[in-house]
């Protein structure tokens, strides 16, 4: 598929803020499913780039004089094909295992513990049908809604409200495969539907839990499938905070407002 | 109500004297002042080593009940003795540990060869809190990353030194080490020029010309400061100490910022270009970009500006995986892994209690083990277990239990000892020793270290957090 990705943020601040820096992760690499057209990413001042410990692509926005709102546009065209949801191995830094250890954000608490507790066994007995059974529980057990849980809210947290966004779904399901010893990694990225978007198409997120005889596979809690070519991966980490979009710290500004519109259409229609 | 000491099961290595009471090489010298000297001018100059150290204003803070109580280490006037030969292989050993280690944290974060050659299970270092995958790919400036190693080493006889534990993070107390120095040299001059002893006061200046040494290359004449917390750390007294010393600024992380692609320091005259920072702050705390979001402490943006190659971090970020005590015991196979040496020093034999055997075994030897808490330090949170009592040691037991993990055990040892001035007079007190190992484009050690002593009749524990003093240590010439 060829999917065109268009992606506005803008910030603005109730004063003007005198300095700010962002990590921004909103670059897409070369992968078996995915292949990139082309790409750019623009915002004001002098980008600087590097490429982070989980393989991403970071740039580095840094503004050191006053300044009322920052606009961040994202433009690019990916040729996606559907490999069923399974992304073999690449050439990873490093072993799967650097994501089987649970993050201050993925650690199964309370309620969450007792689930992934239950959930454990018929995991460990046949891993591909357990991870997807999961994500057919939690799809059904965590409801997607706007509002309820914050950028700082825990696996464990949004399971026991039963609800969140898909970033609080992907880390609970990241929460039970670690609680397993599944390595599970956190993928952030774009999907593509005909139906004229929902919510989540702006900065959807998923998970990735780690299959032996296969690579990684992904399980999108939100929609209770595995990622199809309609899916862009962008960046990937332990949990949000390693493949959040933008990730930042300023000075000064009072409030901030931040709007976001995101376009995914199909390059072909 | 303090528990009845019993003696360790062998005794200890008297450092002064052999076997038969005569004195050994090292203090043939040092026995005979000791000897000559009145009880009444120990005490006098204690006194007066006491008003210099106030004055000096080296106090640290003991994290313990009551918080931010500062207070001096106790210091004891009596000097502690290697010979030239006695330190020539320590010396060795010690750079050829901290090469080793630095080999090895490289390979963690490029490549992981030991771990593909099944030297050390993956998992005890991918899944160590102290690995941080953030490092993967990136290569520091001079490819060092143990810029500073603190070597925990003590003695159990006259011819091996074990390594405790190694610090690579950022150890504290080389200002102790020159201090101690200069608080001597001012109350016994006479021993100074009667003994020939390798000076140690050169040590802000190695440690200036190794910062500079692992400079971004860019940088012709590079710009190095000193990052600290902030006045209310521990350790807030040497990070002035060291920066003053070495006549570089002492910054906390808001003095700093992040800005197409280099670190700048705010200054009177404007920004200006950091390349080289030693920092005295946690990895946790230096880049809430990176790390912990919350932190206030760090620089924002530092971690980007460090994987491009535009700045010096020292020590690196991530060595805290090979100080480990999870991984200490596999130092000796990194130096045959690295190298293909044997390694000089010794390590301690360690039961991991995550591993079932050596937790029944730890169990069933409690009475005899030193247990320790795997990511603890300062002598916080161990159990010693020929000195505890039975119902500290059912409590330690409970706890091996329930997080075993948490835990390592290691023997007994009888440390050395060294001759110190107590109540009584001059009596042996058991001592270790922390030389602190520096790794530029090559690796040196300034001959001494921090001695530290255990003041207690009988104890073992030489933490300053728990009662230990320090003493002057002398590196013999030949």
């Amino acid at each position: 598929m060829h999917i065109v990705v268009e992606h506005e943020t803008a910030y603005s601040y109730g004063a003007p803020a005198r300095s700010t820096i962002q990590y921004l992760r909103l670059t897409p690499r070369q992968h078996a499913n995915q292949s990139v057209r082309s790409w750019q990413v623009t915002g004001p001042g002098k980008f600087t780039e590097f490429t982070d410990g989980f393989g991403n692509i970071v740039h580095v926005l840094s503004l050191t004089t006053p300044h009322e709102q920052i606009v961040l546009r994202v433009r690019g065209e990916v040729y996606t094909t559907d490999t069923h949801g399974v992304l073999p191995p690449e050439n990873d830094r490093c072993s799967p295992l650097v994501y089987a250890m649970p993050t201050r954000l993925t650690r199964a608490e309370g309620d969450l513990a007792e689930f992934a507790a239950g959930i454990r066994t018929p995991l460990a007995k046949e891993r591909l049908t357990g991870l997807h059974d999961l994500m057919v529980a939690l799809h059904k057990q965590v409801a997607y809604r706007l509002g309820v849980t914050d950028v700082e809210s825990t696996a464990s947290d949004a399971f026991r409200k039963g609800e969140g966004v898909c970033q609080d779904q992907a880390h609970i399901f990241l929460a039970v495969c670690r609680a397993a010893g599944i390595p599970a990694r956190y993928v952030s990225g774009y999907m593509w539907t005909d139906s004229g978007g929902r919510d989540y198409d702006a900065n959807h997120a998923w998970a990735e839990a780690w299959v032996p005889a296969l690579g990684w596979v992904s399980f999108d809690v939100a929609n209770g499938i595995s990622t199809t070519a309609s899916y862009v991966r962008v960046a990937q980490g332990r949990d949000y905070l390693d493949a959040a979009p933008v990730r930042g710290v300023r000075r000064g500004g009072g409030d901030e407002a931040m709007r976001v519109s995101v376009r995914v259409t199909d390059g072909q229609q | 109500m303090r528990t009845p000491v019993h003696p360790p099961a062998v005794p200890a290595f008297d450092e002064m004297r052999d076997a038969g009471g005569l004195v050994r090489p090292a203090y043939d010298r040092l026995a005979d002042w000791l000897t000559k000297t009145p009880k009444s001018v120990f005490r006098r100059k204690r006194q007066e080593a006491e008003l210099l150290f106030r004055r000096l204003g080296i106090t640290f803070a003991v994290y313990s009940d009551d918080a931010g109580v500062e207070r001096l280490i106790p210091f004891d006037i009596v000097p502690r003795v290697l010979t030239a030969a006695e330190w020539a292989r320590l010396e060795a050993g010690l750079i050829q540990r901290v090469r080793a280690l630095n080999a090895f944290i490289h390979d963690i974060y490029h490549g992981q060869q030991i771990l593909k050659a099944g030297v050390i299970p993956e998992e005890f270092v991918l899944c160590n809190a102290q690995f941080r995958p953030e490092m993967l790919g990136i290569v520091p400036p001079g490819g060092v990353w143990a810029h500073v190693a603190g070597i925990d080493v003590v003695r159990v006889d006259e011819g091996d030194f074990y390594v405790l534990e190694d610090n690579l993070r950022s150890p504290s107390g080389v200002s102790y080490m020159i201090e101690n120095r200069s608080v001597m040299m001012r109350l016994f001059p006479e021993l100074f020029s009667q003994n020939r002893i390798a000076p140690v006061d050169h040590y802000p200046n190695e440690l200036l010309s190794m910062l500079r040494s692992v400079a971004p290359p860019h940088a012709g004449n590079p710009t190095v400061v000193v990052v600290t917390p902030g006045m209310y750390n521990s350790a807030y007294f040497e990070h002035a100490f060291l920066a003053d010393e070495m006549g570089v600024e002492l910054v906390e992380g808001q003095d700093l910022f992040v800005t197409d692609g280099f670190v700048f320091m705010r200054t009177p005259q404007g920004p200006r270009r950091v390349d080289v920072i030693y920092r005295r702050i946690d990895d946790d705390y230096l880049d809430p970009l990176a790390f912990n979001s919350q932190s206030v402490l760090g620089v924002p943006g530092l971690l980007s500006v460090y994987a491009q190659g535009n700045v010096a971090l020292a020590n690196a970020i991530g060595t805290g995986v090979a100080d480990d005590k999870s991984i200490y015991p596999y130092v000796p196979d990194m130096v045959r892994f690295y190298l293909g040496e044997e390694a000089i020093l010794k390590n301690v034999q360690t039961w991991q209690c995550r591993e079932p055997d050596s937790l029944r075994y730890v169990l069933d030897h409690l009475d005899e083990l030193v247990v320790k808490e795997v990511h603890g330090s300062g002598g916080y949170g161990m159990l010693i277990g020929p000195r505890a009592s039975t119902a500290e040691r059912a409590e330690f037991a409970a706890r091996l239990r329930a997080t075993p993990d948490r835990y390592i055990a290691q023997p007994t040892l009888a440390l050395s000892t060294c001759p110190t001035f107590v109540q009584q007079g001059i009596a042996p007190r058991h001592v270790d020793l922390r030389p602190y190992v520096l790794t530029g484009r090559t690796t040196r050690v300034v001959p001494g270290g921090l001695t530290r002593v255990a003041l207690e009749e009988g104890s073992l524990v030489v933490n300053s957090s728990q009662g230990g003093g320090t003493k002057d240590t002398w590196v013999l010439q030949e």
